[in-house]
């Protein structure tokens, strides 16, 4: 999935990439790679722009969306539902736009993470449980997030805690399903080891199984947060009365493609940072998954 | 030592049969399997693909159930996994989200040992085998050798009377295989378990056993029971030893004809 190839660099043996003779770190060469991939991308836009073949005002190219700073943060000033604008500056509103956005995503992936796991594991721990619910979550879990959206609005309101809902909803049923049959793919021989060192149940399941499924979790957790950047956008531009899914839907409504632009590279960079801490977060606590696997730095 | 040496056996199977229920009829892995296994014995199990000798390694274990007879350990019969008996895997079985100590000390661990008596309990049981250093070390730091070893570390550090090994070193090359052989040895001398090995290769049990237990293809019953009355270190060149080998080569193939008639009538 997407999530997967927007890392940094992660470059395979066998890709065309090679490493660099001049004896150049390889972070140093990566990071050049880096400018220079972005760097065309801007180029060809403002090329085309320069040669007046895109409109300005539909296709702002980056030097002009970028350029007015203060004036694009200006746009991040909540004003909430009721009309009211607070004192804060106008990049202090950009900075807590941006907190706001990213705190629900944190919330929801959180919970997500921790219920969904949790309740995989107590489906496969107690027979009756699992008997009872397993069903029920393999039907609601086709359902598109976003058809989601009015029940988190009926039942949550504006605010925080339907973007939240939204977040944890696009995550939980694919994250119960997958920590099940991450479960029962565990290797029979770690079970086998558990029970003939004398593991109860309780041990198995907490000293070897949750171990064991934690990797191939937290993968699953890494290409789900794209989407979930995703849901708590709609959720923002729909109700919530705040965050960057608010500014999207502001810049569409005004008709201001400059703002636009700019959102969608913060959105853009944000995103790409939290694919970075995930990964930080991973090689920190899953130590035990080879570097050359998912979690290069 | 002999199972007839006067004393109650340490193990015993008696008419065992396991059945898989596989889709379609039923599959017999064992049948009518009878065996002693004296205390301190060196047993080693022979026998061609697929015969079940891992099955019945298994059901002593306790990982599985029998489908009918009895067996027993230490006089109570065993009816699930437990500490007495100790069994190591032919893949590499350690944790690779714990140090090799803490894997060592897992069974430990999981009695509600402390984790300071923990680590010194691996080292000792690590120096037992050889590679004390080893023990805030990741598995995957480790050759395949030393993983088995630290899985027979583990085995050992609840005593188990009975040690079940499934083909500890068939993913091992050949000299590092005979060094495994001597050191289990010593490791058999030392802790005084019975040992039940299976293998494939028949220099390894005449290496290793007291008594070499043949097994017959689909289903798998014992064939016959081949004592090795040679004295320890043995020469694998003496022609004692290659007699025997000889011996046990030919009830092998025997055994592997009929599995291949068996499979081409049933084609
Ligand atoms: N859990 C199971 N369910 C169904 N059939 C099984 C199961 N485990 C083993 N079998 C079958 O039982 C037979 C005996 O298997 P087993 O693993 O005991 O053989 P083996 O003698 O150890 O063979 P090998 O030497 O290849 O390891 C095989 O035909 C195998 O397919
Ligand atoms: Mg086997």
């Amino acid at each position: 999935m997407k999530a997967v190839a927007a890392g940094t660099g992660t470059t395979p043996a066998w890709s065309g990439a090679r490493a660099s003779r001049l004896g150049v770190p390889p972070g140093v060469v990566r990071a050049l790679w880096w400018v220079a991939s972005i760097g065309c991308f801007a180029g060809m836009w403002e090329a085309v722009w320069a040669l007046g073949w895109a409109d300005p005002l539909l296709l702002p190219p980056p030097h002009i969306f970028l350029r007015n700073f203060a004036d694009q943060a200006q746009f991040f000033v909540p004003s909430d539902v009721v009309g009211e604008t607070t004192s804060a500056s106008a990049l202090e509103s950009l900075g807590m736009t941006v907190v706001a956005s990213s705190l629900r995503v944190i919330a929801g992936l959180s919970l997500g993470f921790v219920g969904s796991v949790a309740v995989g594991l107590l489906i496969r721990y107690f027979g009756l449980f699992g008997n009872l619910v397993l069903p029920t979550i393999t039907l609601l879990a086709p359902i598109s997030p976003i058809a989601w959206l009015p029940v988190a609005i009926f039942v949550f309101g504006i605010g925080n805690p339907p973007a939240i809902f939204m977040v944890f909803i696009s995550l939980f049923f694919v994250m119960t399903l997958s920590t099940i049959s991450q479960i029962d793919a565990v290797s029979r021989t770690y079970v086998n080891v558990g029970l003939i060192m004398g593991a109860s149940r309780r041990q198995l399941f907490l000293q070897v199984i949750i171990p064991a499924i934690l990797p191939s979790l937290f993968m699953v957790l890494r290409m789900n947060l794209f989407g979930a950047w995703m849901v708590v956008l709609v959720a923002e531009a729909t109700g919530v009365g705040s965050g960057l899914g608010q500014i999207v839907m502001l810049a569409r409504s005004t008709f201001n493609s400059s703002l636009s632009f700019f959102t969608m590279t913060l959105i853009g960079a944000i995103g790409f940072l939290f694919d970075v801490a995930l990964r930080q977060v991973q090689s920190r606590v899953l130590f035990w998954v080879p570097a050359s696997g998912v979690n290069r730095p | 030592m002999r199972s007839d040496a006067g004393n109650p056996p340490l193990l015993t199977c008696r008419d065992v049969g396991k059945v898989w229920p596989t889709t379609g009829r039923p599959f017999v892995a064992l049948d009518g399997i009878d065996l002693d296994v004296a205390r301190n014995e060196f047993v080693v199990f022979l026998g061609p693909s697929g015969c079940g000798k891992s099955t019945l390694l298994y059901l002593i274990a306790g990982l599985e159930r029998v489908s009918s007879g009895t067996i027993e350990s230490g006089g109570s019969v065993v009816e699930g996994p437990g500490t007495d008996r100790g069994l190591i895997f032919q893949e590499s079985s350690l944790f690779p989200w714990m140090t090799v100590g803490e894997n060592v000390a897992f069974g430990l661990r999981l009695q509600g040992v402390a984790p300071a008596r923990r680590r010194e309990a691996a080292i000792a049981l690590l120096r037992k085998v050889g590679m004390a250093d080893a023990v805030d070390k990741r598995p995957d730091q480790l050759s395949g050798g030393m993983r088995q070893r630290a899985a027979m570390a583990r085995a050992l550090s609840l005593r188990p009377e009975v040690l079940l090994l499934d083909e500890p070193f068939a993913a091992l090359d050949v000299q590092t295989r005979s060094k495994m052989q001597d050191f289990l040895i010593e490791v058999w001398r030392d802790s005084g378990a019975s040992m039940l090995f299976v293998t494939h290769h028949i220099d390894e049990a005449v290496a290793l056993a007291d008594r070499v237990v043949v097994f017959t293809a689909r289903p798998g019953r014992i064939k016959s029971i081949v004592p090795i009355d040679l004295p320890r270190p043995r020469d694998p060149r003496s022609p004692e030893a290659r007699a025997l080998a000889d011996h046990l080569t030919d009830l092998l193939r025997d055994e592997v004809d009929r599995a291949f008639a068996e499979q081409e009538r049933l084609r």
